[in-house]
């Protein structure tokens, strides 16, 4: 059996499987279930300076983006950090942590970007015997008004402000926490490094407006007749986080730096895609909170067994594997050549393959054939898009074949060859090598 | 063992609260969760094969993604736009032959899309809305057109040729309109009085006269309807029904499976409607399956469907079939009736040739079955039985009236459409689609011609 246990940036844990900081790890009584059920770790939710709690909204504070079938594509909230006192979450971080020493406990914290601030809170975090802190500089509502979260994570030289502090007044591992709401997410990364932080966690959620009430024409969710952005998460926002946590991880200035993965993680494959692009340890909240905390036994099994199938003896060993894959455009290779493929014997007839390509591609595949409705693939029309295999409803019904060297390519007349060839040496690019 | 009396042919067999779940929708409504998610399912496949499948062109993949997309009268609108008795053929479409035989998902889950429970789900959203009437009449164009026949036919052909702009008579010989939707169908299928809901919404588009108790009788009338209009057409069904011809046919306790049906939804209450202990019912059409089912939901104790050949000859659908044994009903092949037995003037048995397949060729066995009934319906096929059309100079083919791909007859300025003429399977949906073709050519006809006289 492939081992599960993990070690991020000196932090151990039984699984990879980490809750996020967010409304399941609110207090005691929910992180106990959590690691009653398996959870490897959790990242308190984020504590803010000590005095009056803040306050959240009494009204819809998530909104879903559903599927027909009502299950769940996105999801967004306008949750604020925690809105119990410091000193009762300090207490129960200390007492949970006592109960369970194998298990990851991280403290995520946002105070004021003042060194008075950090320095006061940071000890009585270390206190409770925790075993990290997770700066959470990706919030994108409501804190961010008030000068923390993504506002600090949007900065780059804030975040290694504040990075340094940290490193400065504790002993503990840092994971600086990183805002997707930004253009470029290496350069908070390397701000982070900068600062000296142990590991970055991305990301955190993206502004977002989850619609418009047809009846009443106001935006949802919406208190009191209004509503303000939230932050999106779950199963939509992986594809972006995937890209993000490989443009950190491929970073030459920031490759090596521990990245915890989050956005959208709901299993085992989605695990697997985070750590095979460089994740040590991944996150998770939204399906946690659609499904429950049992959802982590069936995370650990498929990547147990995926591990097993796939001769890895850890989890240390599949991370980064599929970083080599992930390059720049320019340095793909112009010279392969693929085609759409339709398995006529698993092809149920509904045609979405053809119309996609008539109205909207490269009208490469037929509607009829001999007057009888017929889909196949004009291969002389087609430039292996893969748009069909994208559109078609049944798996493994189209797709994608790749020619031979030496195989005529039917819509160019020239075989295709052998050789390599990236635009940045393409005959076409006026700006390539040697020019 | 107590006799019993001869024939045991009566009302009331049931309780009250009986007869109310026997004829309440035998397929219920969708819920609005069950029909988005329902609709879901739908691919939109691109020249749907579903739409193909339809005699009337409804554009299936549209219709669903309106009702997946909250938009019930959209959906509605798409559907009543190809067929405006869209909300009857939801309920009475043997479906299971024509739209949902050929989706695609039959193919990859084994179960289609329920494309007639869903067009039910939206056109019903729509009828119960407030303001249900989605169609603008043209400008009147000054022109009359007379319909003979309001059954699926003549109401759709009514219906299109009013919303064009034209005045229509719409003359039916029963005292309502509805035709067969009114007088044929099984009552389960049709429940809450939908065809006469139906009827109302269509002649709610304005400019439909409906004339009940009206009876095309001699050629005199024949003439005159020409004369007086501008265009006829012709949705008279069929009139008549074949017979056995064999003894004792007019015993008491014989009648037609279509008068059963039609007795038992002009009652008021089911309860008022006799029906033997034991009914035999000789066909093997859609006509021989709701005439059976609904004998054992009025209480018969044994029914069965007698059919000369094999299950595979059926006209009635494998779905209307298996209803009919889910309902507890026997169905009884390869026996031809030979003589209807009878008992002081009451039927008591039927005797019939068992039968078998020679070459093609339908022959006896040599060997008898007696199976005892109360009650004998006749359901084996009806035709068209008017003496008048021919005197009117009508062309037939194959015993029903004679028309062109347009749906024209031989005789100037008439047209014809629905069971009357020989063409398609005789499913409401086809006499929809007769209905409109004709309304269709009537129109372009007259506007071809010159303005009506005063304008």
């Amino acid at each position: 059996m492939a081992r599960l246990d993990t070690e991020f940036c000196g932090i151990r844990s039984p699984n990879p499987f980490w809750l996020a900081s967010a409304p399941p790890t609110d207090k005691a009584y929910n992180v106990e279930r959590a690691f009653e059920a398996g959870w490897g770790g959790v990242v308190w939710k984020t504590l803010g300076e000590a005095g009056p709690p803040l306050v959240n909204v009494n009204g819809p504070r998530y909104g879903a983006l559903l599927a027909a079938d009502r299950s769940l594509i996105g999801f967004n909230n306008i949750e604020l950090i925690t809105d119990r006192d410091l000193e009762s979450n300090l207490a129960e971080i200390t007492a949970v942590k006592r109960r369970w020493p194998d298990r990851a406990m991280i403290v995520s914290i946002m105070v004021p970007c003042q060194e008075d601030s950090w320095k006061s809170i940071l000890p009585r975090v270390e206190d409770t015997g925790c075993d990290g802190i997770e700066l959470n500089f990706g919030c994108p509502h409501g804190m961010s008004e008030r000068g923390m979260g993504s506002a600090v994570g949007q900065v780059p030289e804030y975040i290694q402000m504040v990075t340094a502090w940290c490193k400065r007044y504790s002993r503990l591992p840092v994971i600086v926490k990183l805002t997707p709401n930004i253009t470029d997410i290496r350069f908070p990364a390397r701000a982070a490094k900068a600062g000296g932080a142990d590991a970055v966690s991305l990301i955190n959620t993206i502004n977002s407006i989850m619609g418009v009430d047809p009846d009443t024409l106001t935006m949802t969710p919406a208190v009191g007749g209004q509503g303000t952005h939230g932050g999106y998460c779950g199963p939509a926002v992986k594809p972006i986080a995937l890209n993000m946590v490989a443009e950190i991880a491929r970073d030459p200035q920031t490759a090596g730096l521990p990245i915890s993965g989050i956005g959208g993680i709901g299993s085992w494959r989605d695990a697997l895609e985070f750590i095979a692009l460089g994740a040590g340890s991944v996150q998770v909240c939204t399906a946690a909170m659609v499904f429950g905390f049992k959802i982590v036994q069936d995370m650990a099994s498929g990547l147990s067994a995926y591990l097993d199938a796939k001769g890895f003896a850890s989890v240390a060993q599949l991370r980064g594997r599929a970083l080599r894959s992930v390059t720049d455009w320019s340095l793909l290779d112009l010279n392969r050549v693929s085609k759409a493929v339709i398995d006529q014997e698993k092809c149920i007839g509904c045609g979405r393959c053809h119309i996609a390509c008539e109205d909207t591609a490269h009208q490469a595949i037929t509607a009829t054939k001999n007057g009888r409705r017929h889909f196949e693939v004009k291969e002389e029309e087609c430039v292996g898009c893969n748009l069909c295999v994208n559109v078609c409803p049944v798996p493994e019904c189209i797709t994608l074949r790749d020619l031979a060297p030496g195989e005529v390519d039917r819509r160019t007349g020239l075989a295709v060859s052998a050789e390599r060839l990236e635009w940045t040496a393409h005959p076409n690019n006026p700006t390539r090598a040697g020019v | 063992m107590s006799e019993r009396r001869r024939p045991d042919i009566r009302p009331g067999r049931l309780t009250q609260e009986a007869y109310a779940a026997h004829f309440a929708d035998h397929v219920p409504p969708l819920t609005a969760a069950q029909a988005v998610l329902e609709a879901s399912r739908c691919l939109y496949c691109f020249d749907a094969p579903c739409m193909q499948a339809c005699p009337t062109r409804i554009d299936v993949p549209s219709f669903i993604k309106r009702i997946a997309e909250d938009n019930a009268r959209g959906a509605a609108q798409a559907i009543l736009e190809s067929n405006p008795l869209g909300g009857f053929c939801a309920r009475d479409c043997p479906t299971e032959v024509l739209c949902e035989e050929v989706c695609v998902r039959n193919v990859q889950q084994g179960r289609p899309v329920a494309i007639g429970r869903l067009q039910r789900f939206a056109v019903d959203q729509l009828m119960a809305s407030a303001d249900n009437q989605i169609f603008e009449r043209a400008p009147a164009s000054g022109r009359r057109v007379a319909v003979v026949g309001a059954g699926p036919a003549g109401l759709a052909c009514a219906h299109a040729l009013a919303r064009a702009g034209h005045a229509v008579t719409l003359y039916d010989a029963k005292p309502k309109g509805g035709g067969l939707n009114e007088y044929g169908v099984a009552a389960y299928k049709t429940a809450g009085n939908y065809a006469q809901r139906e009827v109302e919404w269509l002649l709610g588009v304005g400019g439909i006269t409906l004339q009940c108790g009206w009876a095309l009788t001699s050629r005199p009338q024949f003439e005159a309807l020409r004369r007086e209009h501008d265009a006829v057409f012709l949705g008279l069904g069929l009139a008549d029904t074949y017979r056995l011809d064999i003894a004792g046919e007019t015993l008491a306790g014989v009648a037609d499976a279509v008068e059963f049906i039609s007795t038992l939804r002009q009652a008021a209450d089911p309860a008022s409607v006799p029906v033997g202990r034991r009914v035999v019912v000789i066909g093997g059409g859609m006509t021989a399956v709701d005439a059976a089912v609904q004998s054992k939901l009025l209480g018969a104790e044994r029914v069965d469907i007698v059919y000369r050949r094999g299950p595979e000859q059926m006209s009635a659908s494998r779905e209307e079939r298996e209803l009919a044994l889910v309902r507890g009903v026997t169905i009884q092949h390869w026996l031809a009736p030979l003589e209807v037995l009878g008992e002081a003037g009451c039927v008591r048995a039927v005797r019939f040739a068992r039968q078998q397949l020679v070459e093609g060729q339908l022959v006896p066995t040599g060997e008898e079955c007696v199976l005892e009934a109360d009650m004998v319906l006749k359901a084996i096929g009806q035709r068209l039985g008017n003496p008048v059309l021919q005197e009117c100079g009508l062309a037939l083919r194959a015993g029903r009236i004679a028309v062109d791909e347009c749906g024209r007859t031989n005789v100037g300025g008439v047209w014809a459409g629905g069971d009357c003429i020989a063409e398609g399977q005789d499913l409401t949906v086809d006499a929809v689609a007769h209905g409109l073709r004709a309304a269709r050519d009537i129109d372009l006809r007259l506007r071809a011609e010159r303005p009506a006289r005063g304008d």
